[in-house]
């Protein structure tokens, strides 16, 4: 009877699956991408616009761990001295505090401006299960369903492979991060791998919808169906209905082990990448070391209304917290996205141009990548960039 | 030219060659009157002090107590002026002395609009909108309206403000040291909705002898002031909000106004809130204004409220207000009186409308010029020397502007 049961409760995503293939996807948006889950606990019905008085806008920044808080220090110094149009509300989140009051507050607060710029929180493995992660939480209350990370090489940094360019979209909601696991019988754990067919079709169009803006010939969805069939196999066939929606940009999969193998002999195969949870954040990560570490790489996450921007790796650096050798560029090129997604393109493009002449042109690099500048050599120099001729500096 | 400025914050070497440079701008402020002149030139050589100390200093930030100028203060930031009517055109003149004293990196595009004087239309309307558009923030005299009815309901104060959907109005009411009133250190700020509510110019005849005037309140424009409210709250690290309103009459329009707030308080835990009557709230004001922090209310309330406080701390003349759309910020008095009967006569107090400049550069940005003026202006009313008639004195707007500019090279009070 259980079995049956189970049985029958399996073959339900099949059936969809089926009946979306027989259904032409213009009937697959329809129904399906609106009706988005309300998760807000906010009761009304929506709120108010986010906080841009006076062309002014109000971002949430949460220092975080490690070298968050200083890194960030960094950033509203340098928008400081850019006389960029943003405050900044401070709010301060403690990863050794076991109640959720602090994380609660900095969501409310990113609900209210709409924007987060962040660092990332430590998470302390040795607490009880029921402490969830904080980014995590921060993640999945807000929505934020899309991470995006835009791994590109820097000519300036030495790596193995040169003129890598991709996009890796990852979904940031649901899989392996579901956070529920429980032990059944003694000895025996099981871990919920969540895949919902709204969330896969919702980050595949968001994958598709990218890569057309930005002109990418290709996705790749990148996945491990042989052996996760349903769930993995509900994914890919998520991503190819939306594929057949977007005919000017072709789709092709890999399963994960595979791509791994591929990322680090040819990188240059791959253009944009979709892929659930983990194996997400295993490509990131391998793409981030790919072009030069954790240092380099800006990462957003967007959901329908909010976006958070922190690196892309979110790594604590715990390690290196204080002593003023972090590479400042992943945070710095994170607040030049933010400030894309604020609509402030000039900004952005004037504190990019500058890092990048950093990277390529000065050559001021930190430990991490081989150099001996520290970290506020590079913001200093950076500033020196940016002073010597910005857009918005008119001849007297 | 450009190059030469801003390499002078950086090495002394240079900055001799930035400082001849600047010698250009000296024989400009002859033309406004020789003593002023004199003064720039004076002044000069002050100037550069703190300019030179700066560096790219990365803990500027942390250390707040001598803020840095910006670095790109070589760049100029356009602004559009509209000095309106009465004594609006002296207290800009005032403004733009000061300013080009303070060598402050502000240029001011200049419309003349006023429908007192027949001076205004349709194209000059439209030219100030166009010229907002660009530069986005703008200092602005009261636009005079006559109340006769002409037939146009809307005023073209209210036009610009609905065109630039100026949807905030913020009156910060901070007594002044030096300046005693009834109640002193009063630090009190009032936001009001100014895009709808009485001021909807709905009004018609629906039988004769009857005239029915709506006045429109709506959900999401009250949960914009709110929001805007409980932001400006946050942003300046205020702990309370008070909405002002009449629900126990217009139970519908003004009970929709208290739900809205109510609504968006509720994304503030860490801000309190409290409603109260508006005719107990002006009493509580002239009784005990020192229990309220931050007010928002509907538009007539604002304008009431918005005057009542600016007398207490020293009248229309002191209190300097500004006004917010999303995109746009504008900046003039507290209290928006044309103040006819002065014009002309140089007794107009220029505090009000220093101040408000000096707001408006910080929202540029220039933290080290705000200050400056700031503080000047502070500094003059603390000493109390120079006064203008309507603090007591007999000073005229220009020895208080001549006060001013002498002051603005001093280290900062505290």
């Amino acid at each position: 009877m259980a079995s049956s049961r189970a049985l029958l409760s399996l073959s339900r995503p099949l059936q969809t699956v089926w009946s979306g293939r027989l259904g032409s996807t213009v009937k697959v948006f329809g129904a399906v991408v609106p009706s988005r889950r309300e998760k807000s606990a906010y009761t009304g019905q929506s709120i108010p616009p986010p906080a841009r008085y006076g062309g002014r806008h109000t971002v949430t920044l949460i220092p975080g761990d490690g070298i968050g808080p200083e890194l960030l220090n960094h950033v509203r110094e340098l928008f400081r001295f850019s006389c960029v149009p943003v405050d900044f509300e401070v709010v301060n989140v403690n990863s050794s505090l076991t109640n959720e009051d602090d994380i609660n507050n900095a969501i409310t607060a990113i609900r209210r401006n709409g924007v987060a710029l962040k660092g990332n929180i430590e998470t302390n493995h040795t607490l009880p299960p029921s402490h969830k992660s904080r980014n995590n939480l921060l993640r999945t209350s807000l929505d934020l369903y899309a991470n995006v990370m835009h791994c590109q090489s820097l000519p300036g940094v030495q790596t193995r492979h040169k003129n890598i360019d991709i996009i890796i979209i990852r979904e940031n909601t649901e899989g392996e991060y579901s956070s529920l696991e429980h032990e059944s019988v003694p000895g025996v754990v099981e871990s919920l791998k969540i895949i919902t067919r709204n969330n896969s079709l919702r980050i595949a169009d968001y994958a598709f919808r990218l890569a057309r803006e930005k002109g990418r010939r290709r996705v790749t969805a990148v996945h491990k169906a042989n052996i996760m069939k349903l769930a993995d196999g509900l994914f890919l066939q998520c991503c190819k209905e939306v594929a057949s929606g977007y005919p000017d940009v072709a789709f092709d999969s890999m399963i994960v082990d595979n791509t791994t193998m591929q990322l680090v002999s040819k990188p240059h195969q791959f253009d944009v990448m979709v892929m659930p949870n983990l194996y997400g954040n295993v490509v990131s990560n391998v793409c981030a070391g790919l072009v030069g570490g954790p240092g380099l790489v800006p990462g957003a996450n967007y959901g329908r209304d909010y976006a958070v921007f922190e690196t892309a790796t979110r790594n604590t650096g715990k390690s290196i917290a204080g002593r003023n050798i972090a590479n400042p560029t992943a945070m710095l090129l994170a607040s030049c996205l933010m400030l894309d997604h604020l609509k402030l393109h000039d900004y952005a493009t004037m504190i990019r141009n500058a890092i990048h002449t950093t990277m390529n042109e000065t050559q001021l690099h930190t430990a991490d990548i081989g150099g001996q500048g520290t970290t506020s050599e590079v913001v200093q120099s950076i500033m020196r960039h940016i002073q010597s001729g910005g857009p918005l500096t008119t001849e007297l | 030219m450009r190059t030469l400025i801003k390499g002078y914050g950086i090495r002394f070497d240079i900055m001799v060659f930035g400082k001849a440079g600047k010698f250009h701008v000296v024989p400009t402020l002859l033309n406004i009157g020789a003593g002023l002149g004199l003064m720039g030139l004076g002044l000069s050589g002050v100037r550069l002090q703190p300019l030179c100390v700066r560096s790219l200093s990365l803990t500027a930030s942390q250390n707040a107590t001598l803020e840095s100028p910006p670095a790109r203060a070589d760049s100029t930031f356009k602004v559009t002026m509209v000095p309106g009517d009465g004594v609006g055109p002296e207290l800009m003149t005032a403004v733009k002395e000061v300013f080009k004293s303070g060598d402050v990196p502000v240029e001011f595009e200049e419309f003349h609009l006023s429908e007192v004087q027949n001076m205004a239309s349709e194209e000059k309307l439209n030219e100030v909108l166009t010229s907002m558009k660009n530069n986005r923030v703008a200092i602005k005299g009261k636009i005079h309206t006559p109340m006769e009815y002409k037939g146009e309901l809307a005023s073209y104060e209210m036009r610009l403000r609905r065109k630039l959907d100026l949807f905030a109005n913020v009156v910060h009411v901070n007594s002044l040291p030096g300046y005693s009133t009834r109640h002193n250190n009063l630090d009190l700020v009032i936001i009001r909705e100014q895009t709808e509510g009485e001021y909807s110019s709905l009004e018609h005849e629906s039988v004769s002898g009857v005239v029915e005037c709506l006045k429109i309140i709506t959900r999401e424009k009250s949960r914009r002031i709110a929001k805007f409210a409980f932001d400006y709250a946050t942003k300046k690290g205020r702990s309370k909000v008070t909405a002002v309103h009449k629900a126990n009459i217009m139970k519908l329009g003004d009970g929709l106004f208290l739900q809205s707030c109510a609504e968006v308080a509720e994304l503030y835990p860490k801000i309190k809130y409290e409603n109260i009557i508006i005719d107990n709230c002006c009493m509580q004001l002239v009784q005990n204004p020192y229990q309220f922090d931050v007010l928002v209310m509907p538009n007539l309330y604002g304008n009431i409220i918005d005057n009542l406080a600016a007398g207490l701390v020293g009248g229309a003349g002191v209190v300097p207000g500004e006004s917010y759309s999303a995109e746009y910020a504008v900046f003039e008095t507290g209290a928006r009186h044309p103040f006819a009967q002065a014009v002309g006569r140089n007794i107009a107090n220029p505090t009000a409308m220093l101040l408000s400049a000096a707001n408006m550069l910080r929202h540029l940005n220039l933290e080290y010029h705000s200050n400056m003026v700031s503080e000047a202006v502070k500094r003059v009313i603390k000493q109390g020397k120079v006064r203008t008639r309507d603090l007591g004195g007999y000073s005229t707007t220009g020895d208080f502007v001549r006060a001013v500019v002498a002051n603005l090279r001093h280290r900062p009070l505290h």
